[in-house]
């Protein structure tokens, strides 16, 4: 059900984008942090439209004053979780806000599974729709990547 | 800057996409003479302001000429084009308390900073139980988290060979400075560490870890102030918070000082700045005592000589005869 002819998941920012260079990652980073953002790291292996919550990778990182410290967390992940969704998600703190400010993905797998669209027939006819996530066909320690 | 950094899909990448700039522009480009490099960094400026600001120190002073001339020598081949490996800024403070190495540590890094040898310049300055956890797994988040806060900018651990306790073999510390070791060596363009603490200690605590004593590159030692370093130091904090010392006062304070030198638990610039509070104190309740009386501005502002002989260190001298 890509609706998007490169086969990509599209969520975020700079989403239909080429994939970022860690040098545009640190330049975003250091922006979020002129603006007093805490950063994080999450990761998933199904990027499904609803899965809204997706791992943290350590904690939120508050008070940063460079995106080193960002980057060095986010090629921990990445070493971990070579074949996963990995985003960068930063937080806005500032009393009455309280949410995520700006959030992207950084990280994919190699081959993107993507997702079907299911077609359920109910009573009259009546025909039910919803998106399946082709990466939870497998087994959970089986998914990211071949 | 010229240009998005980034291209749409199916166009061919433009220049700028392939070579995106360095977060931060390099500094004195193109400087070519120390002078340049020192005017356009403005590290020449800092370097006056500390030659000014801080008393006595001339062996420190000496130091941190040298390195930071090691720098812009550095700065200067760099835009000659000759490279060299970017250098090991690691660095030791070693000296008794009070004698200004948090000081020198905090324009340490905005000498740096103005050098463009880290980004942001700020210290972050942690001890032991900062950097080492509780239980098993506590010490190497906490660690890092510190590590972070500290990237683009200076480090600086105070009394830093409390990470290493030889009489436990278990301790955390050990993870601590194993992390510490890694990053030193591996991230020198995301921070600066510096070691501070007794001298004596140190070396101890660089003999059982000779990983971390390869990795400093500089040691700076940090003597004892004389008396007459200590009396200059007052009349700059005195300057600074809008005191002075009335008749008498300046004379009492060297005979409080005299005294105070002899004494344990002398913490250098720091006893004297403890000192002044102490004599503010009573200069405030003095004036307090005497609730009709007009109060102008002189009154306000002078420390008087009894505010400064009313200290304890004066008491126990006048008590100790008599035994
Ligand atoms: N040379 C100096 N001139 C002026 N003030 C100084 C000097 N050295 C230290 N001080 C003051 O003494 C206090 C203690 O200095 P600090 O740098 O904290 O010492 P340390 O870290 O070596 O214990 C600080 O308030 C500092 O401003
Ligand atoms: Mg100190």
């Amino acid at each position: 059900m890509m609706t998007n002819p490169t086969g990509r998941v599209t969520q975020g920012q700079f989403s239909f984008l080429p994939d970022l260079t860690d040098a545009e990652i640190v330049l975003q980073v250091e922006y979020g942090l002129s603006k007093g953002y805490a950063w994080s790291v999450e990761y998933t292996d199904d990027a499904h439209p609803r899965n809204t919550y997706w791992e943290m990778y350590g904690m939120p990182m508050f008070d940063l004053k460079d995106a080193a410290g960002v980057m060095t967390e986010l090629a921990a992940c990445r070493a971990t979780f070579p074949e996963h969704y990995i985003r960068l998600m930063a937080f806005d703190s500032t009393r009455g806000i309280e949410s995520v400010a700006m959030s992207f993905i950084v990280n994919r797998p190699s081959k993107e599974p993507g997702f079907g669209l299911v077609r359920m027939e109910g009573r009259n006819r009546e025909i039910r729709y919803t998106v399946h996530s082709y990466a939870t066909d497998r087994p959970e320690n089986e998914r990211g990547g071949q | 800057m010229a240009g998005p950094l980034y291209s749409i899909p199916g166009t061919t990448p433009s220049a700028a996409s392939a070579d995106p700039p360095p977060a931060q522009p390099p500094v004195a480009d193109g400087a070519r003479t120390v002078a340049a490099v020192l005017a356009q960094t403005q590290a020449g400026a800092v370097m006056d302001e500390l030659e000014r600001d801080l008393v006595g120190l001339a062996p420190v002073k000496a130091r941190i000429r040298e390195i930071a001339a090691l720098l812009v020598i550095d700065k200067l081949r760099l835009n000659l084009g000759l490279s060299a490996a970017s250098p090991s800024l690691h660095m030791s403070f070693v000296g008794n308390p009070g004698t200004g190495k948090t000081t020198v540590a905090l324009r340490m890094a905005t000498i740096l900073h103005r050098l463009g040898y880290i980004r942001k310049g700020h210290l972050v300055a942690v001890t032991r139980d900062d950097l080492v956890g509780q239980y098993i797994g506590h010490t190497a988040p906490k660690t890092k988290e510190v590590l972070k806060k500290a990237m683009g900018g200076v480090l600086f651990i105070d009394e830093a060979y409390y990470l290493y306790r030889p009489e436990n073999e278990r301790d955390y510390g050990q993870e601590a400075i194993e992390i510490l070791l890694q990053v030193m060596e591996n991230q020198r363009d995301d921070l600066v560490v510096i070691l501070a603490g007794y001298k004596d200690r140190m070396e101890t605590f660089f003999q059982s870890n000779p990983g971390m004593r390869s990795r400093i590159a500089h040691h700076v030692d940090f003597p004892d102030y004389q008396a007459a370093d200590l009396l200059q130091i007052a009349d700059k904090m005195l300057a600074q918070q809008h005191y002075h010392f009335g008749p008498g006062a300046r004379a009492a304070f060297v005979e409080y000082l005299e005294r105070r030198l002899t004494q344990p638990q002398f913490a250098n610039a720091r006893s004297v700045r403890n000192a002044l509070e102490r004599a503010r104190l009573r200069q405030a309740s003095r004036l307090f005592g005497d609730q009709e009386r007009e109060l102008t501005a002189d009154d306000l502002t002078t420390i008087s000589e009894a505010d400064i002989r009313a200290s304890r260190v004066f008491q126990d001298a006048a008590a100790a005869p008599k035994k």
